[in-house]
């Protein structure tokens, strides 16, 4: 083993099937605790079901191990724990509606970890505040722009003081103009040394913020390295032409 | 002149509206408490056929199915007349109760079902993500956001259970219609029938004014 401490992610063999139809085929990939890794590749190409394996919410072969934190993610009492660990952000935000954007960030830590009322609203206030919407705080999700409404997603999520946070998307069902504020938040928490695996299409922000890009196409990771190896210096013929054809249009 | 003192003689009607009133209180009874058992046994079937496991939701939905087959006079027949020969003798109030709320709670459960499936997929998987339990993501996520969706439905029900608290009358409960049939004999005259159907309206029109306005409300807010 060259490395000292054990990785914070461990995928082994992660399969995925509907039916006849694999969707993912065999990963392996680690992910260190504090690494920001970005996963590229085109739609189809099993990005969003692997994170979606992490916590489970897509089942996958029974063969196929994940573990976070040291714990093996399967149906059953273990999986609450790993969710409560694990931190998501939708493409299309889902947050709850019929809760005010204060609501929607205290729910998890009141219920999950049984916060109290108080504590809970003081860190959602706080959070909000670091995502830049405090004003908003008790207007209903269906008020607020796309981009503020994602915001709210990463403030929600952040509030069970998970230890990776997976984006799916985040930035895919925003209008142009959004983007850029979504994308600021995410690069702060980069910063703050938070875990992070993120599926985009946005490759600047995957070249500035990851310390890791990994190329996913046909269920298969293709490729993993730095963003500078990954982007100036492609190793596959395939990540060569996927990067051409997003990067040159 | 005639058909007035026929259907509409108010000496008959005034010595019948103590009796009629009486039969309103039965009915009242029987229709609100049909209407709680069977919200309450819907919805635990509608949530149970969710996560029960596959024999059990099975099970839900053959029940459902069967008493939304069979016809509301002939099971509350069955439940007054034919369960006595295997020792069951309910009462006609329990008998009534009873053929109502097995019959409500399967038209309830898959009034809730439809709700709890018009919830958008991603309210579940973002519950899911972020650790909360089966039952916290139903009772403070995916039903606060089902009820509003099955409140007009729901209101139907429950005005379907009032009118059908009528039947009772055949197992001899002293309902509101029963009341007036008595009355009617009593009198020989038909206005105290005349007066029931009077009481009748004046009891549900407002519900169904209600759905109406709720039904129109929750369209306005879906756009």
């Amino acid at each position: 083993m060259e490395k000292t401490t054990s990785p914070l992610i461990s995928i082994r063999g992660l399969t995925k099937a509907y039916g006849t139809f694999t969707v993912l085929h065999g990963i392996d990939l680690d992910v260190a605790e504090g690494e920001v890794v970005c996963v590229i590749g085109p739609s189809g190409s099993g990005k969003s079901t692997l994170i979606r394996c992490i916590n489970h919410l897509e089942a996958f072969q029974p063969d196929s191990s994940i573990t976070v934190d040291g714990i093996r993610v399967a149906p059953g009492p273990a999986l609450a724990k790993v969710r409560a660990e694990v931190g998501m952000v939708f493409q299309s935000f889902n947050l709850f509606p019929h809760m005010t954007v204060l609501r929607n960030v205290m729910i998890a830590p009141i219920r999950v970890r049984k916060t109290p009322e108080a504590d809970a609203e003081r860190k959602a206030r706080e959070l909000l505040a670091r995502v830049g919407i405090s004003e908003q705080a008790e207007k209903f999700p269906g008020q607020l722009s796309g981009g503020q409404q994602q915001r709210v997603a990463i403030a929600r999520a952040l509030a069970m003081e998970p230890r990776v946070l997976l984006f799916d998307e985040p930035t895919s069902a925003l209008d142009p103009e959004m983007v850029g504020e979504v994308l600021d938040v995410m690069r702060k928490l980069a910063g703050t040394g938070v875990t992070m695996v993120i599926v985009t299409h946005e490759m600047g922000f995957a070249r500035q913020v990851a310390d890791r890009v990994i190329f996913m196409d046909g269920g298969r990771l293709v490729e993993s390295g730095k963003p500078s190896d990954i982007f100036d210096n492609p190793k596959e013929a395939r990540t060569r032409g996927f990067l051409r054809a997003v990067l040159n249009h | 002149m005639n058909l007035i003192n026929t259907f509409f003689n108010i000496p008959v009607f005034l010595n019948s509206l103590p009796q009629l009133l009486w039969g309103l209180v039965v009915t009242i009874q029987i229709g609100i408490t049909s209407i709680l058992c069977g919200l309450v046994g819907g919805l635990f079937l509608a949530v149970a056929r969710l996560y029960a496991p596959s024999a059990f939701t099975l099970l839900i939905r053959v029940y459902i199915d069967i008493f939304r087959s069979i016809p509301l006079l002939v099971l509350l027949i069955v439940v007054y007349y034919a369960l006595p020969f295997v020792g069951i003798r309910l009462s006609p109030f329990l008998s009534a109760v009873t053929a109502l709320s097995l019959v409500s709670a399967a038209y309830t459960a898959e009034i809730f079902r439809a709700g709890i499936e018009a919830v958008p997929h991603g309210q579940f998987e973002a519950s899911a993500a972020l650790g909360l339990s089966n039952r916290n993501t139903m009772v403070d996520i995916i039903l606060p956001q089902a009820i509003r969706i099955v409140i007009p439905p729901l209101t139907n029900n429950c005005i379907n259970v009032m009118k059908d608290t009528a039947l009772a009358s055949v197992v001899a409960m002293p309902d509101l219609l029963k009341q007036a049939t008595q009355a009617q004999a009593l009198n020989a005259n038909p206005t105290p029938l005349i007066g029931a159907a009077l009481i009748y309206i004046a009891l549900l029109w407002p519900m169904v004014a209600v759905v109406t306005r709720l039904e129109r409300h929750f369209n306005r807010g879906k756009r």
